[in-house]
């Protein structure tokens, strides 16, 4: 929260009231409550990542260095639970497994995205609970991208500026030159220089350590002029003089990790611990993550004024969401009974069609049926006129041979009558 | 008792430090941010006037909050209950705190006060709405928390016990805000009246289950053996003046009567004049932090959920599990939609099942029909057929009976025709006459 102190007035106090112990209450109650950090690393295998969190926070974490065969990037993190003196940190490391290996390289920065916006997520989705518990909640977001950089003393790679550049409005970045002690001192000083002009022309936003608080303006502003830190990690110790420091030992000499003529481990860790740990959460929050979650809320469809500028109550946008939502679901089932009756009816037409092409072809059939019987009736009908026509004959003839037979009969009768005469 | 939320405890691993890593210094960070930041807070004063609410606060906070350019609310004459807000800035050891007394004239000096504490009601709520719409904003910039962090109710120095307007008001209010009662006008009562008004109003508030501001245990014993001392104290007792008055050489305020000066400033071992000195420690020194983490974690939740779990609902009966409650309202309507769709899968399913099936019965009625015209069709062709048939066989038989009968025509035809040349050749011959 800020204090405009908007329409208050300055009164002057007669005495000592005792709110400047409210810092202190509120100190009291965070130590109580306790801290919680996450660290992301990204940068290729075999950068010295995991040593270098071990060197950082003086501990041995988890994990042994990966082979390069990943066929992808995963992401794998830690939670552990650290204390210096009253303090109690819950320190997240989450490393970027496999990243730079693969042939294709185009995809390699999605996987960090998607897992960076999905700690944002789980922080929304609690946020917009109705019955929520914030206050105990598990902060997973990222507060601070450390990302190493080959030390090839050249230019960055398209792979480090193509995934910066996806990174900047999500995670704080503080980039670092890895295992430093391969460049020589004048190179180191040309390559910081390369490295944060191309940062510069390609608009990558590096995390800028904070120069409005007057008490660490001028050590902040210092630190950034030293950025990308060169660093060197190690959890060996080496015996200098009579005290046992972390150093690298080569035949030609042994680089200190904590001689800040030797590398920026040191500078690294005031800036990123000591001084601006509570401002890279800060920003975290105010800044990456109210930028995840505006987007996400306007790609709801959520808007803060209506058409008339007039400011939306929640419970009106929660409304009109709920009333657009109820209409959608409405919609789609209208839609769907929409369909099947244009279906049935198209179906009851195709039927129907098949119905009345059965009637006509049985209707056809049943004319040449008819023809067929008239035919046949015709013939039937000459057949039996043949027939009677030839009985009338046979009949006839018949009858002429009975007569004449009779006649012929009388005749032969005669003649013989007259032949026995 | 006000639940306070716990805080998780995950099962992570432990490492221990072997050397100097640093962030021990997160504290002084926080620290550094917080007084860059600035502080609010907001107070309430309830009670019937003439209670001393106004020179208590300015006691308080060591100010004329109320004076003659800013009159208090016991100056103005008012009908009805009113709610009025100062704000003012004040510093103090580099630190800046925007403090806000919210006022309650008129509260209790009617001579109906039913509902007299609506409107303070209505205020605190209005202030919750404003931080929830501010924080459900797409577009959040800074939040300013004006939501009333505590209220002083002030009881009456009658010395019996609570009047029912007390009992009312602080259970309505004991949900919405921190409610510290606190007995006005200790002068007034000698301190075993004191105690026994202390001991009665106490039993009272827990016969009546009102949930009054309570002090979180610490994990330091020194800690809660004071606030425990404390406890026994409540309600405080207090007494306020705007007087300064010299006692014994000293500068003091106080309320100087004929019989000696009431002091409130000063912690005297051999008594206490009245607990206006624990007051002020525990309100401004020490729990200032957690009345407003009291107020953000537990009451603000509160009000919002239940306002969001109104707007999901949506009039909807209200008995759904709990499980629907630790969701967003927009994961309420995911899960509905996810709901929606299977539902018009399955409906979909049944539709086209029916679909089907009505289709499978009219074609089938319609190969049906198809099937007994056919039938017919061959019944009436081999109908047909055999009748052809029959008039082939008659006209055969026909054919046959014409065939046979012309050619014994033929026949008798030549007979005949042999029988008249016979009978001509015999005529011819004389033979017949």
């Amino acid at each position: 929260c800020n204090t405009s102190g908007e329409g208050a007035r300055a009164v002057p106090l007669a005495g000592h009231v005792g709110f400047d112990s409210m810092p202190d209450q509120l100190v009291n109650k965070s130590v109580n409550h306790g801290f919680c950090f996450n660290i992301l690393c990204v940068g290729e295998t075999g950068l010295g990542k995991s040593t270098l969190m071990d060197t950082l926070f003086n501990t041995k974490f988890e994990g042994e260095p990966t082979q390069h065969n990943q066929p992808g990037v995963t992401l794998k993190s830690n939670t552990y639970e650290l204390q210096e003196s009253n303090v109690r940190l819950k320190l997240t490391v989450v490393n970027t497994v496999g990243f730079g290996d693969q042939i294709n390289k185009e995809d390699s920065y999605k996987s960090i995205v998607e897992f960076i916006d999905a700690q944002f997520e789980a922080y929304l989705q609690e946020e917009l609970k109705i019955k929520r518990t914030l206050h105990s909640y598990h902060d997973t977001r990222i507060h601070a991208c450390l990302y190493f950089i080959a030390p090839t003393g050249h230019s960055l790679k398209s792979l480090d500026l193509v995934t910066m550049k996806k990174l900047d409005s999500k995670v704080n970045i503080i980039p670092i030159v890895a295992k430093s002690d391969a460049i020589s001192k004048s190179e180191l000083a040309k390559f910081k220089i390369k490295i944060t002009s191309e940062l510069v022309s390609n608009g990558v936003q590096i995390y800028q350590f904070p120069t409005d608080d007057e008490s660490v303006a001028e050590i902040n502003s210092t630190m950034n002029s030293h950025l990308p830190f060169a660093v060197v990690g190690s959890t060996e110790e080496v015996k200098i003089g009579n005290k046992m420091v972390k150093a690298r030992q080569y035949p030609w000499g042994t680089v200190q990790v904590e001689n800040e003529n030797h590398c920026d481990f040191v500078k690294l860790r005031e800036m990123l611990i000591r001084v601006n740990m509570e401002d890279l959460r800060e920003q975290t929050h105010t800044r990456h993550y109210e930028l995840y979650r505006r987007c996400k809320l306007e790609e709801m469809g959520f808007k803060d004024t209506d058409p008339d500028s007039k400011p939306f109550s929640l419970q009106e946008t929660y409304e009109a969401k709920r009333n657009e939502f109820m209409g959608e679901l409405q919609k789609k089932e209208e839609e769907m009974r929409q369909m099947f009756v244009q279906r049935v009816k198209e179906k009851e037409a195709e039927l129907k069609e098949a119905e009345k092409e059965l009637h006509e072809k049985f209707d056809r059939l049943k004319k040449l049926h008819q023809d067929e019987k008239k035919k046949l009736e015709d013939k039937k009908k000459s057949l039996d006129d043949e027939l009677n026509m030839f009985k009338q004959k046979k009949t006839a003839a018949e009858l002429l041979q009975n007569q004449a037979q009779q006649a012929g009969g009388s005749t032969t009768l005669k003649r013989d009558k007259e032949r026995k005469k | 008792m006000i639940e306070r939320p716990e805080t998780a405890v995950p099962s992570i691993a432990q490492r221990n430090l072997e050397g100097y890593v640093g962030f021990a210094n997160l504290p002084n960070q926080v620290y550094r941010k917080s007084v860059k930041r600035g502080f609010e807070f907001t107070l309430m004063v309830v009670g019937e006037s003439g209670l001393g609410k106004s020179t208590l606060i300015n006691s308080l906070f060591l100010t004329d909050l109320y004076s003659k350019d800013y009159p208090g609310p016991s100056q103005r004459i008012k009908k009805t209950v009113q709610v009025e807000q100062s704000k003012v800035l004040i510093k103090e050891g580099g630190v800046q705190l925007t403090l806000t007394i919210v006022d309650t004239p008129g509260f209790g000096d009617a001579v109906d006060n039913s509902n007299c504490w609506q409107p303070v009601i209505n205020y605190i709520d209005s202030k919750c709405e404003d931080f929830l719409n501010a924080e459900s904003r797409v577009n959040r910039r800074s939040m300013p928390d004006n939501r009333v962090h505590c209220c002083l109710y002030f009881i009456a120095p009658s010395g019996h016990g609570l009047k029912p307007l007390d009992i009312e008001f602080m259970k309505r209010l004991h949900d919405k805000v921190n409610v510290i009662p606190l007995i006005a006008k200790a002068d007034t009562l000698t301190p075993e009246e004191c105690q026994l008004f202390k001991k009665q109003i106490m039993k009272e508030i827990q016969e009546h289950k009102i949930k009054i501001y309570e002090f979180p245990d610490t994990e330091d014993d020194e800690d809660n053996k004071l606030i425990r001392k404390i406890k026994e104290k409540m309600p405080l007792a207090v007494v306020g003046s705007n007087v300064v008055i010299e006692v014994n050489g000293k500068k003091v305020r106080g309320r100087q009567y004929p019989w000696g000066v009431a002091e409130e400033g000063i912690f005297v071992e051999n008594g206490e004049h009245c607990d206006f000195t624990v007051l002020r420690n525990m309100l401004i020194r020490t729990h200032m932090q957690d009345l407003k983490d009291v107020t953000n974690n537990v009451h603000y939740e509160n009000y919002r959920s239940k306002k969001l779990a109104a707007v999901t609902c949506n009039g909807v009966d209200n008995t759904k599990t709990k499980g629907q409650l630790t969701k967003s309202p927009l994961a309420q309507m995911e899960e509905e939609r996810r709901e929606h769709v299977m539902k018009m899968k399955k409906m979909e399913a049944e539709m086209e099942q029916v679909f089907e099936m009505k289709v499978k019965e009219k074609k089938q009625k319609l190969k049906d029909s198809e099937a007994e015209l056919e039938r017919r069709h061959e019944q009436m062709k081999r109908n047909l057929e055999a009748q052809y048939k029959e008039l082939e066989e008659k006209r055969r038989v026909y054919e046959d009976e014409k065939a046979n009968w012309e050619a014994q025509q033929r026949i008798l035809e030549q007979q005949k025709l042999d029988a008249s040349k016979t009978m001509e050749k015999n005529k011819k011959k004389g033979k017949i006459f």
